[in-house]
């Protein structure tokens, strides 16, 4: 993917080369930015690295997944789950916790999430089996949701993690929806690309009889 | 539509030249390896997003920068706008139109229509089906741009599915379910049933519209020397219990090839798991070709298939030019002006005078041709129009 690490690789030698290898790793973070924030580092006061440093140990150390829907917590249930205001009938299914932050800014939603950690993915080797789709299951054994709603990404795999889902979800009595993928909101409709103004309108909705 | 500016900034061998396009005639005269394609790949990749020489798209960047910048000026009736593009190898294109920065840079597929004459294009009759596959598409993409993003999920779907063939027949790895999900399959099935349903159908209608074009250009090119046809031939035809292809149909429905694929590939499912591949699908279709009822790829000889591969090219020229005529194939609504601009790449040099003399014919009073010849006697007479040329990345106009 990247085109020259070769310019960057090999130029440092010991720590700074192994910073910035492991700078390089973030995802977003090119061999470029790398070096930056390397050098930035390098530039820093020792106090300030330190609490940077910190900061990732903890995070790794104390933040985990929510024992219910495998959303990032700091305690066995997430603040959301542990949250009685919000209702128990309705269940958001995504693909990763920030697709939770997402939705929650939205301040449209409250039911509850489950976070399936990815999609299915065979060419990342990533199977139903690997995502958090038994966890989902043993929610709605109880019969107490009555909605599940597939909010994953719409690409080929986020459609097709939904398809799967919505087949597993068949045999139990539950509503499925999908999220509608429509036209972006503040935008000019003469300037919406065909695939979403087709899908917007396969999903147009009645306003009126 | 023309071409009426182009500047290309780290683009092949160019660090920045630009150059002023006319209507009519502009040849590009020069020594091999000087930059005479690049010009023509530039514009050629403007209409498709694609080059017609590599597939990959590192070699378009000038060696040692990271992205190259074609910018046009394209006049369409009276109205002009500027397209923009930059091409960063892996990572997404960025297009601009009039300034204006585009979600995707395929978005700017439609607004130029180009048809390029290339020495390669012999592959087109004597080669593999994936060349003609990627005529096909090159062609259903300028006719109907949204298919760009169909075709590109359908790449997708494959690959996962196959993917997901090949790990279910391999040595199954230590999942505590025990190994293979038949319902993975199944998701994977349906959407490359839908997705390859949405493409046969297109190509079918494309080629449909192109045989008329193609009878006629081949007896333009041969001056009457057969009759040419092309037709659909999918992948599906060997598996059906019925007699008629879906080529011969005149009309096929889009339900009808999704519920025939997914009936194959459940039929299918025990050799493709063994195998490893998909075994049904667009990806194996071709386009038979055949001259008086005999195939071209195995009977044709060396002229006749040069005839067919001029033909093909004429023949999409024309349907650019006209636009769809079926009722139902209306993919885009056809606009004025929609003459596609002509590239011969070196042709001539691999054509005998006559054929040479039936295509300067064809050409010659078309809205835009560019033409690149090694020599200027390799540009023909009657094809008068601006010269430039082009030395070490450099171009001047002379003519």
């Amino acid at each position: 993917m990247s085109t020259k690490p070769t310019t960057i690789k090999d130029v440092y030698e010991g720590a700074v080369q192994d910073l910035i290898d492991e700078l390089g790793r973030l995802p977003g973070v090119g061999p470029k930015s790398a070096q930056r924030i390397a050098f930035h580092i390098l530039d820093a006061d020792p106090a300030d690295v330190q609490r940077l440093a910190t900061a990732l140990v903890e995070a790794k150390a104390r933040v985990r997944f929510c024992d219910v829907c495998g959303n990032v917590a700091q305690a066995e249930t997430c603040q959301i789950c542990a949250d009685p205001r919000r209702i128990d009938t309705v269940i958001c299914v995504v693909e990763e916790s920030k697709d939770v932050v997402a939705i929650e800014r939205t301040r449209e939603f409250r039911g509850k999430y489950h976070v399936l950690g990815g999609a299915i993915n065979p060419i990342d080797g990533i199977g139903p089996s690997d995502l958090r789709i038994r966890e989902l299951m043993a929610r709605l054994q109880d019969g107490v949701v009555q909605e599940v709603i597939l909010a994953t990404d719409p690409n080929v795999e986020g459609e097709a993690t939904a398809a799967y889902l919505a087949r597993m979800l068949t045999a139990i009595e539950v509503k499925i929806t999908r999220l509608a993928s429509g036209l972006p909101v503040g935008g000019d409709l003469e300037f919406a690309d065909e695939v979403t103004l087709g899908r917007a309108f396969e999903g147009r909705t009645l306003i009126g009889s | 539509m023309f071409v009426s500016h182009l500047s290309l900034v780290d683009f092949r061998s160019y660090e920045h030249v630009d150059v002023e396009l006319g209507e009519g005639i502009n040849a590009f005269v020069g020594p091999n390896g000087q930059g005479k394609t690049n010009i023509v790949e530039a514009i050629g990749y403007l209409a498709t997003l694609r080059s017609h020489r590599v597939a990959s798209e590192i070699p378009l960047i000038r060696a040692g920068t990271e992205r190259a910048v074609i910018r046009s000026r394209i006049v369409r009736g009276d109205r002009a706008s500027t397209v923009e593009v930059e091409i960063v190898p892996g990572k997404s294109n960025r297009a601009r139109i009039n300034r204006g920065s585009l979600t995707r840079a395929r978005d700017i597929l439609g607004l130029l229509h180009a048809v390029t004459f290339a020495p390669e294009d012999l592959v087109l009759v004597k080669g593999d089906p994936d060349a003609r596959r990627d005529f096909l598409d090159v062609l259903c993409v300028q006719l109907a741009p949204r298919f760009a993003s169909v075709l590109a999920d359908y790449e997708r779907v494959l690959r996962q599915r196959n993917t997901l063939l090949k790990t279910a027949s391999g040595p199954r790895r230590g999942s505590d379910e025990g190994g293979f999900d038949l319902h993975t399959l199944e998701v994977w099935d349906a959407k490359l049933a839908q997705l390859g349903a949405k493409i046969t159908h297109l190509r079918h209608g494309i080629v449909q519209e192109l045989a008329p074009h193609i009878a006629r250009t081949y007896d333009e090119v041969s001056a009457g020397q057969g009759v040419a046809t092309a037709m659909y031939r999918s992948s599906l035809d060997a598996y059906a219990d019925d007699e008629q292809t879906i080529g011969a149909a005149t009309t096929i429905s889009e339900a009808m090839i999704e519920a025939q694929l997914l009936d194959t590939l459940a039929k299918l499912r025990a050799k493709e798991l063994q195998r490893g591949v998909t075994l049904v699908g667009p990806h194996r279709d071709d386009v038979v070709l055949t001259i008086n009822d005999l195939a071209v790829k195995s009977y044709a000889s060396h002229g006749e298939s040069w005839s067919f591969a001029l033909a093909l090219r004429l023949a999409s020229y024309d349907l650019l030019t006209v636009g769809p005529q079926h009722e139902s194939h209306q993919w885009v609504p056809w606009g004025n002006d929609a003459e596609p601009v002509i590239i011969l790449d070196d042709v001539f040099a691999e054509l005998d005078v006559k054929r040479r003399d039936r295509l300067v014919e064809r050409v010659a009073r078309a809205k835009q041709v560019l033409i690149t010849a090694a020599v200027a006697e390799d540009v023909p007479e009657g094809l008068d129009g601006r010269r430039f040329d082009v030395m070490q990345a450099e171009v001047t106009r002379v003519l």
